[in-house]
């Protein structure tokens, strides 16, 4: 079990990740995140960066591991709260998030994940008419 | 060009990454550096801090404050024991890596940097020197 | 060119009054302005330069540099700054201490208590001694003009980038000037910030008022659009006028961003990204009117 608490919110799970993330850390939240996704039938995850005043390419590793593992299971992934420091150092580091969807803060996140999950089911619904 | 003050802290395990990153932190806050400067560097020291824990086998960094007329700057010098890096010029490809990792490490770290330097004999070890100025 | 301890020391203790009133009376005159508070602020001083130089020469040192001094730098370091900050001249400021020659020669002269050779030596003690209090004075001024300006520059840099919102989750930075790597640098943080702090997903970067972008700049352009991205906000970029089209093509640079010729096309984009619509309001008939 990981230390850090994964809440519920509808259909989605949100994780904000506070502390300074060490190895076993992370590998505990993959595991948890991808156990709960199942067993919460979720659909959307949102990961909650805003307290990070640092994203080395480990962490960025983790997200796009997260979103790889969510989207195999039908779930959307979206990384909110990126400080500006981290996003310029980021881009200086050359480190690009492949399949995670960025949002401002929590509520644009919830938000984003609705309007694609939204439309999902409409490409679905138009398919069976 | 004077050495002001100097530590050294070892880099054997993740929890040693985690204090390094706090340690240049502080030494760059010291120094006066923006905000920006400061995730630079510490980014930096946070990539070859897990390089020397994951592919060095554990080593040492040296923290030093430096003063140049009126600059200060802050250069990190990680010391490793390992197996060393046999083609330098493909380990600083961008996206290069012979573990999991994303092949940053290396060329991000030199990005971030404005002084860069490395040197590994295979076999003995490694060396990677980066500094920031204010 | 020995201080003979205690000569001055001695000389001004024994004549202090007359010293201070001497060397009021030449300041006034030189003064331009005159107004009982600084009058006064003028006589605390000069009465504390007087003691702290007493002080000074009752040590073995003739040299201003030395630790035994320090209190006497710390009163000169007070009052230069407050006179740079004042708007003196750097000159004004050091003639407040080297107006105290003259009383102080008058005094070594007429004391007669000293020989003709201890008169020649203290005078030459005496002015290496005020001499380089009075360029030290100079000194801390510089000093603080220079810490002004500083803070000015910066003002200046954060009043002429100004973000403004100019929708509800829509951000305009019209970029006025010539734009250097270190302003780039502080204007793009400073969009950055503000997209976080006003939550808005769209920011339309004006360059209508820039009339050359080099390569750096462009570079800072496009790492900050990136950057905006990565947080989850996008930009559009607005008049880029035909010579910077041209310069962006040439050093070929992919600035991959919408980007609109005007600022108002790049807020109708914006607007309608955020799902809004401009419509007409119905014209009041005849009956209404």
């Amino acid at each position: 079990m990981s230390e850090i608490p994964i809440l519920k919110i509808s259909d989605c799970l949100l994780v904000s990740i506070q502390v300074d993330m060490h190895d076993r850390l992370a590998m505990a939240l993959q595991d948890d995140l991808t156990q709960r996704i199942v067993t919460d039938r979720a659909r959307g995850v949102m990961i909650d960066i805003s307290a990070l005043e640092i994203v080395d390419s480990f962490i960025g590793r983790m997200l796009n591991n997260i979103a790889a593992m969510s989207r195999v299971l039908d779930a959307v992934t979206v990384v909110v709260g990126m400080r500006p420091a981290v996003a310029i150092t980021l881009v200086e580091l050359g480190l690009a998030l492949t399949g995670v969807r960025t949002a401002l803060n929590v509520d644009k996140g919830l938000a984003m994940i609705r309007t694609i999950i939204d439309s999902d089911e409409r490409v679905y619904a138009d398919r069976d008419r | 060009m004077l050495i002001e003050t100097g530590e050294t802290r070892p880099v054997r395990n993740s929890d040693d990454v985690v204090r390094v990153r706090q340690a240049v932190r502080a030494r760059a806050v010291a120094c006066g550096f923006s905000l920006v400067d400061q995730t630079k560097i510490v980014t930096a020291a946070s990539e070859i801090a897990r390089n020397t824990v994951d592919y060095g086998g554990g080593g040492v960094l040296r923290i030093e404050m430096l003063r140049d007329g009126q600059r200060r700057g802050v250069r990190l010098t990680f010391t490793d024991q390992g197996p060393g890096i046999p083609d330098l010029e493909l380990a600083m490809k961008d996206g290069y890596t012979t573990g999991n990792g994303l092949g940053l490490g290396l060329s991000g770290a030199k990005r971030l940097s404005n002084e860069f330097a490395i040197t590994s004999t295979p076999g003995q070890g490694t060396v990677v020197t980066l500094a920031r100025w204010k | 060119m020995a201080n003979e301890k205690g000569v001055i020391a001695a000389l001004i203790e024994k004549h202090q009054q007359a010293l201070l009133s001497g060397w009021l009376t030449s300041l006034k005159r030189a003064s331009r302005s005159s107004n009982a508070d600084s009058d006064a602020a003028t006589a605390d001083l000069a009465r504390q330069f007087i003691e702290q130089l007493r002080k000074g020469t009752a040590s073995n040192s003739g040299d201003a540099t030395a630790p035994e001094w320090a209190p006497m730098r710390e009163l000169l370091e007070d009052f230069s700054r407050s006179r740079a900050a004042q708007g003196f001249s750097p000159t004004e400021t050091a003639v407040f201490v080297f107006s105290f020659k003259e009383p102080l020669f008058e005094t070594l002269r007429s004391d007669g208590g000293l020989s003709a050779e201890q008169i020649a030596s203290q005078t030459w003690a005496v002015t290496h001694l005020l001499d380089q209090l009075g360029l030290y004075t100079i000194e801390c001024y510089s000093r603080t003009r220079e810490e002004v300006i500083g803070r000015q520059q910066q003002e200046l840099l954060e009043l002429s980038t100004p973000v403004v919102e100019l929708w509800e989750g829509v951000l305009a930075l019209p970029l006025i000037g010539t734009l250097d790597s270190a302003r780039t640098q502080i204007v793009m943080e400073n969009l950055l910030e503000r997209i976080v702090a006003s939550g808005a997903e769209i920011a339309i970067i004006d360059i209508t008022g820039v009339p050359t972008v080099d390569t750096l700049v462009a570079q800072h352009l496009i790492k900050t659009i990136s950057a905006a991205r990565l947080m989850g906000a996008d930009c559009i970029l607005s008049g880029i006028r035909p010579q910077i089209a041209q310069t962006i093509v040439h050093l070929g640079l992919e600035l991959n961003v919408v980007s609109k010729a005007t600022m108002a096309d790049a807020l109708a984009l914006a607007l309608r990204r955020s799902g809004k619509m401009v419509v007409d309001r119905a014209k009041p008939t005849a009956a209404e009117a």
